[in-house]
């Protein structure tokens, strides 16, 4: 198992390299000067800006921009922005946002969308089941904006209004946990409407398994059939698909941190690429395909304790 | 060595003349999209205390449905059964409550399947599953009920069985792993057991093992035994009767020896020409011409009748009664005389 896990962290190498690479080149294949910019409408001193260029590098050639770059990262310096301001310091109070925030969610999904599915798969044709599936049509066709919007208006606003107690804080971070509950679950929308169709299909696909029939000749009580024998095969392909989500959670946190005015990592990225400040775009990046490949990674391995027939040598 | 439980189930006069578990008329019929499938249409069986009835039949014959009745496995809906009983020691199961049904189901009648790799839960040990029975039946603590496991292991002569409790179903041998579904079924020293082609899934060797495992405890604990398979071949070393199925109906019961020497249903003697027989080695093996029956448009008359070398005019228009030729034996053919002595030749 020990093996395995370095050997998969040294996979992970390339792909990291690969992924910053690109980005990398795109966001400097971006049309517009950054030092032009930096001087805003105003004409800068072009030998000024000839001295900044040097500085960062910006006339050497792609390639060896980039390695000066990723040098830097693997040593633990996401450089500095063009004002100054390390791209690490700078990052990592929007990233403790986005990932309480994506974590938030992930529980939000976790919770809800199996508990849902599990639901429906056991009143299966029944008016709960279509009742279930008909809401998560409903999560998956309206867009982020407007749950978010209506949410907020409806749960945040309104509620405090009506009762007094401010049960679902609408707008920044800073009421702790209960602060993400709102946006997680808005953020989470799509993930539990797709996840609790995931895991209908899944328990209702288990229930018909041959080893499902042995139980119940064995005499197992019905909760025992399903909540040990079916329920333990069932969410083999849930786990995955919550691993693997996280990172789409945190990519897609975004619109969400806008709604609801939460100072993270998606909002941090839009100005950045705004502002073309290369090394943060490139810095931000480079971590969520970090989270990525160490989300999945936790995966691969609760897929070895969950499935006794995946062996890693 | 046999249990009694009489105080759950009175037993009706002395063990020698109840049987211990009566099929009688037993009907189930499946609704699906196409229509009503009937896959069990009135059969009948008896098994007495310590012996084995094999049923025979090709595929969708009814046999498995059958077996499911008994276990009370069905899926009720699409299953229905219409009409039927079948008695455990005199009780009608089928008027039983849910619960009552399951403190037989496991305990008393046990089942075992046939692809035991399906059969067995991937995710969690051998030990564990087997182990079940005593924690979940018998309220045994985890570690007593492992002990248990590693004996029945032990019975069913896996080697090594001590440290294999911990292993995982796909880690053993289809040999190894239909043991390991013996195990567990006998677990509880069930009173009836319910085999269904339990070697149908192994190679040659291997099954005349399971066979001969499966004959051993039936003698050790003196259980009643019903062996479901389509081969022939292996029912005869180990089967004292024999029902043979046709169409969910049964065609011909007889005890085993006297079906091998002169079946009484055409269908039974198609069956016995086309084993493979050593001293006929070298002729053509018989095959049954035609197809099985449709269950949604089942032929008027005698199932068989399209398919039968000895059909008349009347095959087709009544269906045959089980005509009874002798105390222990009867057959479904309006010609079971002419098929006796053409069995004679
Ligand atoms: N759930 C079901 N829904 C509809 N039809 C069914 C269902 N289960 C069984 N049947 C039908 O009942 C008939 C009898 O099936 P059964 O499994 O008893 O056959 P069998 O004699 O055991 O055959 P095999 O040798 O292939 O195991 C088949 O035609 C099958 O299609
Ligand atoms: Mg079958």
């Amino acid at each position: 198992m020990g093996r395995y896990v370095i050997r998969r962290l040294l996979q992970a190498i390339p792909v990291l390299l690969g992924a910053t690479f690109l980005i990398f080149a795109v966001v400097f294949a971006l049309p517009g000067d950054p030092i032009g910019a930096l001087a805003g409408d105003k004409r800068m001193d072009p030998a000024f800006a000839a001295v900044l260029r040097e500085q960062y590098h910006l006339n050497d050639p792609l390639l060896l921009q980039y390695w000066h770059y990723i040098s830097g990262v693997f040593q633990g310096d996401f450089g500095t922005t063009f004002s100054k301001v390390p791209v690490s310091e700078l990052m990592a109070g929007k990233f403790q946002v986005t990932i309480n925030l994506a974590l938030t969610a992930l529980v939000l999904e976790a919770v809800i969308g199996i508990g849902l599915g599990l639901w429906a798969a056991l009143r299966q044709g029944k008016a709960t089941d279509t009742a279930i599936l008909a809401v998560t049509l409903l999560l998956i066709s309206v867009p982020v904006l407007v749950t978010g919007f209506v949410l907020q208006l409806l749960l945040g606003v309104q509620l405090k209004k009506s009762t007094g107690i401010d049960f679902f804080p609408v707008a920044g971070a800073f009421d702790g946990w209960r602060s993400y509950l709102l946006p997680g679950f808005v953020l989470a929308g799509v993930s539990i409407a797709y996840l609790t169709r995931l895991t209908r299909t899944s328990l209702v696909e288990t229930l018909r398994a041959d080893y499902i029939r042995t139980a119940i000749a064995k005499g197992m009580p019905r909760r025992r059939v399903i909540g040990r024998h079916a329920l333990r095969n069932a969410l083999i392909p849930l786990i995955t698909y919550l691993g693997a989500d996280l990172g789409a959670l945190m990519g897609g946190a975004i619109i969400t941190e806008t709604i609801f005015n939460l100072n993270g990592i998606g909002q941090q990225l839009y100005q950045s690429v705004y502002l073309r400040e290369q090394p943060v775009v490139v810095g931000i990046v480079t971590i969520l395909v970090l989270v990525y490949i160490v989300a999945n990674l936790i995966v691969d391995l609760l897929y070895a304790v969950l499935d006794p027939r995946i062996r890693y040598e | 060595m046999m249990t009694t439980h009489t105080d759950v189930l009175p037993t009706e006069g002395g063990l020698g003349n109840t049987p211990l578990l009566a099929v009688d008329n037993l009907h189930v019929e499946f609704s699906t999209r196409q229509g009503v499938v009937k896959a069990v249409n009135g059969v009948s069986y008896d098994l007495y205390q310590g012996e084995t009835l094999a049923v025979l039949g090709e595929s969708g014959s009814g046999k498995s449905v059958t077996a499911q009745a008994i276990m009370g496995i069905l899926d009720m809906p699409p299953a229905r059964i219409p009409h039927g009983e079948i008695r455990f020691r005199g009780t009608d199961m089928l008027k039983l409550t849910d619960e009552a049904r399951s403190q037989i189901r496991g305990q008393r009648i046990a089942m075992i399947f046939q692809d035991a790799l399906s059969a067995l839960n991937p995710v969690f040990t051998v030990g564990w599953q087997i182990g079940e029975m005593f924690r979940v039946h018998r309220g045994m603590s985890k570690r007593d009920a492992q002990k248990k496991a590693i004996e029945l292991m032990d019975r069913v002569r896996i080697p090594a069985a001590k440290q294999r409790v911990h292993d995982y179903p796909h880690q053993f041998s289809g040999g190894m792993r239909q043991r390991i579904m013996i195990a567990m079924s006998i677990a509880l020293d069930p009173e009836v057991l319910i085999a269904d082609e339990p070697t149908t899934a192994l190679d040659v060797t291997v099954q005349a093992q399971i066979m001969e495992l499966l004959a051993e405890l039936q003698r050790e604990s003196n259980m009643g035994l019903i062996l479901i398979t389509h081969d022939l071949g292996v029912v005869a070393d180990v089967a004292d009767k024999i029902a043979v199925m046709y169409g969910g109906r049964i065609v011909e019961k007889a005890l085993v020896h006297d079906v091998y020497r002169t079946p009484a249903h055409p269908y039974s003697k198609g069956l016995l020409d086309s084993i493979p027989r050593v001293d006929l080695k070298g002729q053509e093996l018989y095959a049954i011409k035609g197809l099985p029956p449709n269950l949604l448009a089942m032929p008027p008359g005698c199932a068989f009748n399209p398919r039968c070398p000895y059909r008349q005019d009347n095959c087709v228009s009544e269906a045959p009664p089980l005509y009874e030729i002798s105390h222990t034996r009867s057959s479904a053919c309006h010609y079971w005389r002419e098929v006796l002595d053409g069995s004679h030749e």
